[in-house]
């Protein structure tokens, strides 16, 4: 039975006797530790060690260990050992520690700090060109996938794009209603309360019929289903990659982009403008019902405001913006996900690098966009 | 603590585990004893895995009693189950290492979250299981997706022995592995189970393992132990699904050479 751990250390002239009794076993691991770490100055002055390990009634690794320990130490110093009274049941363990640890790895080499910190700002530089390369290669291979659909159109995984439309497109029309209502809601309640002040308060419909045709419907929009659909795919593409199901494709003689990313990034293609349209409408909807119960604008009035305040262009330019969108989500989503290495670590992070790098890239997108609509005169 | 327990590892004793409608084991009655290395046969789908699983208490059962080392074992996860788990080590099919640890953060795992030791000990420690189990310390600094398959389950099997367990459960140790991996691997468990005095649960389909290394063999058929004891028993065995198993075109190499 399991027994407290002793080891008693009595010096006779220059020999030190060390005499471990009780339960050297794991379970007890830090009072052992505890214990062979007291005895370590003793053992730097004697000239001789001789262990009697009759009282040790369990042994384990790891109390065969701290043992093997004390008597390297001595041995270390070419004093003479002297070991007794090891039992027959320990007598196997001890022979196999003793083979152990004989020789440690060469502690890596100290670094530099600075020569560190230079090495990193360089390679993050290096991998941030490394991400435009895999960005261009991914829009690369999807081009040669499409022409490979338009020369053979049965190539194309209908059921699979149906499938990823009704899953990025159909699914997430309650949740985006849900979100555009409130932000076309809560821009005409700002616009109200402080237009009101210099009594410009019916301008609050220009206001959120541009916002939100404009920019901020198909921004929510995007960002949405970046957060929802993108993580999605780059989740699922990367736990595939990790179960070797891609390279399964490929052995197949299948194309990955073809069967899994480009049904996937067409679908996310052909979901965003219809979902945009739906959230922008939610959005006015939203707006209208606030001017009315809130500002006291009838809908006829507010619905001819509109008419007067938005034109067909501003409809365009949100509309217009919505598939690249699309597309930046798509091909980051997935090239995250194909850079998934072997760890569920590398799986979360790839995740999250999606998300964040698609909403940046939608937002920088939109920058663009706006440059370009201006310069056009749209 | 009573002469059963001092002299069983592991007692199951009328065990009934099922999904659904479909009965997987059905009162069954097991009894592995202290020090002995314990293989489990049976067909694929036929129940091993959920045997062992519901030793260790991952699966619920339906009844019976499960003792292991004397401590009986709860239907669900609970406290006692949590208790016995510190006394026991399990190499899963695959591996099952944490992918996003190294090689000896992972046989580092069990100590660290039970043990109160310092760094440079548990360094010690981890780098000594490592060549206990064949393996080079320079391997501990491998991921988990850096190592072969023979290496995963080496690095499994001293992640299952980190605590010095008294029984290890070892499920399909030596699968998807070349004939003297799974020779070397078969040595180690045999080598191991003498140094550490363990038993040792193993369920396997290698019929090199069962003859070499085990010192009894159990067929698991139907939900039941339709046989056990030492393989020559079993050979002679008349149950049919046994004698199916161990007379077919591949265990020819089993059968003594005069008959």
């Amino acid at each position: 039975m399991a027994t407290a751990p002793q080891l008693t250390a009595t010096s006779a002239g220059d020999v030190l006797e060390l005499r471990p009794s009780g339960s050297w076993i794991a379970a007890n691991g830090s009072d052992l530790e505890t214990l062979s770490n007291a005895v370590m100055p003793q053992l730097e002055q004697a000239k001789s060690l001789k262990m009697d390990m009759r009282g040790v009634s369990e042994l384990d690794t790891l109390g065969a260990w701290l043992l093997e320990k004390l008597s390297r130490r001595a041995a270390s110093h070419d004093h003479p050992i002297e070991i007794i009274g090891i039992s027959e049941n320990n007598a196997g363990l001890i022979e196999e520690i003793r083979q152990v640890n004989r020789h440690n790895p060469p502690p890596p080499r100290p670094r530099n700090p600075i020569v560190t910190k230079v090495e990193e700002i360089g390679r993050s530089a290096w991998g941030s060109s490394e991400d435009v390369g895999v960005f261009l290669q991914m829009l690369g291979s999807l081009c040669v996938a499409l022409l490979g659909i338009v020369r053979k159109p049965r190539s194309l995984r209908l059921t699979s794009l149906v499938y990823q439309l009704y899953r990025v497109g159909w699914q997430a029309i309650p949740i985006i209603l849900l979100i555009t209502f409130l932000i076309g809601a809560i821009i005409a309640q700002q616009g109200i309360f402080h237009f009101r002040k210099f009594g410009a308060d019916s301008y609050v419909v220009d206001m959120v019929g541009i916002l939100v045709l404009r920019e901020l419907g198909v921004l929510i929009v995007a960002i949405m289903v970046a957060g929802r659909s993108g993580s999605a795919y780059t989740a699922e593409l990367g736990s595939m990659k990790m179960r070797e199901e891609i390279d399964a494709l490929s052995t197949m003689g299948l194309d990955p982009v073809v069967v899994l990313i480009l049904p996937r990034v067409l679908a996310l293609v052909a979901a965003l403008p219809i979902l945009t349209f739906i959230g922008s409408m939610a959005a006015l909807y939203g707006g209208g019902l606030v001017a009315w119960f809130y500002g006291g604008m009838g809908p006829s009035i507010f619905i001819a405001r509109l008419h007067d305040a938005v034109s067909v262009t501003h409809f365009e330019v949100g509309m217009i913006k919505a598939p690249f969108m699309a597309l930046v989500i798509g091909i980051v989503a997935c090239s995250e996900g194909l850079r998934v290495k072997g760890s569920a670590e590398s799986l979360g992070k790839q995740t999250t690098t999606s998300v964040v790098k698609s909403i940046f890239l939608v937002i920088v997108l939109d920058g663009l966009f706006a440059v370009f609509f201006a310069s056009i005169g749209m | 603590m009573d002469q059963s327990a001092e002299q069983f590892a592991i007692r199951v004793s009328g065990l009934v585990v099922g999904f659904g409608r479909r009965v997987v084991i059905d009162h069954l009655t097991l009894d592995v004893r202290r020090g002995e290395i314990l293989g489990l046969v049976g067909a694929s789908g036929g129940g091993k895995s959920v045997l062992m699983r519901t030793i260790i208490g991952l699966i619920p059962r339906q009844g019976g009693e499960i003792e292991v080392m004397g401590t009986g074992i709860g239907s669900t996860f609970d406290r006692r189950t949590q208790a016995a788990a510190g006394r026991w080590g399990v190499l899963f099919q695959q591996g099952a290492l944490f992918s996003s640890l190294t090689a000896r953060q992972n046989i580092q795992f069990p100590l660290r979250e039970n043990l109160a030791l310092s760094d440079a000990l548990l360094d010690e420690i981890a780098t000594a299981k490592l060549e206990m189990v064949g393996l080079t310390p320079e391997d501990g600094d491998k991921f988990p997706s850096e190592l072969s398959g023979g290496m995963t389950k080496r690095v499994a099997l001293a992640r299952a022995l980190a605590l010095d367990p008294a029984i290890v459960f070892l499920d399909e140790p030596t699968s998807g592995l070349d004939p003297i991996a799974a020779g070397d691997f078969d040595t180690l468990i045999k080598t191991l189970q003498k140094t550490l005095g363990l038993t040792v649960f193993m369920v396997t389909h290698d019929l090199a393992s069962l003859n070499t290394v085990c010192d009894r063999v159990a067929a698991l058929a139907d939900g039941k132990i339709v046989a056990i004891g030492p393989m020559r028993d079993l050979l002679r065995s008349e149950h049919p699904w046994v004698r199916a198993y161990f007379h077919g075109k591949r265990s020819l190499m089993l059968q003594p050479k005069a008959s």
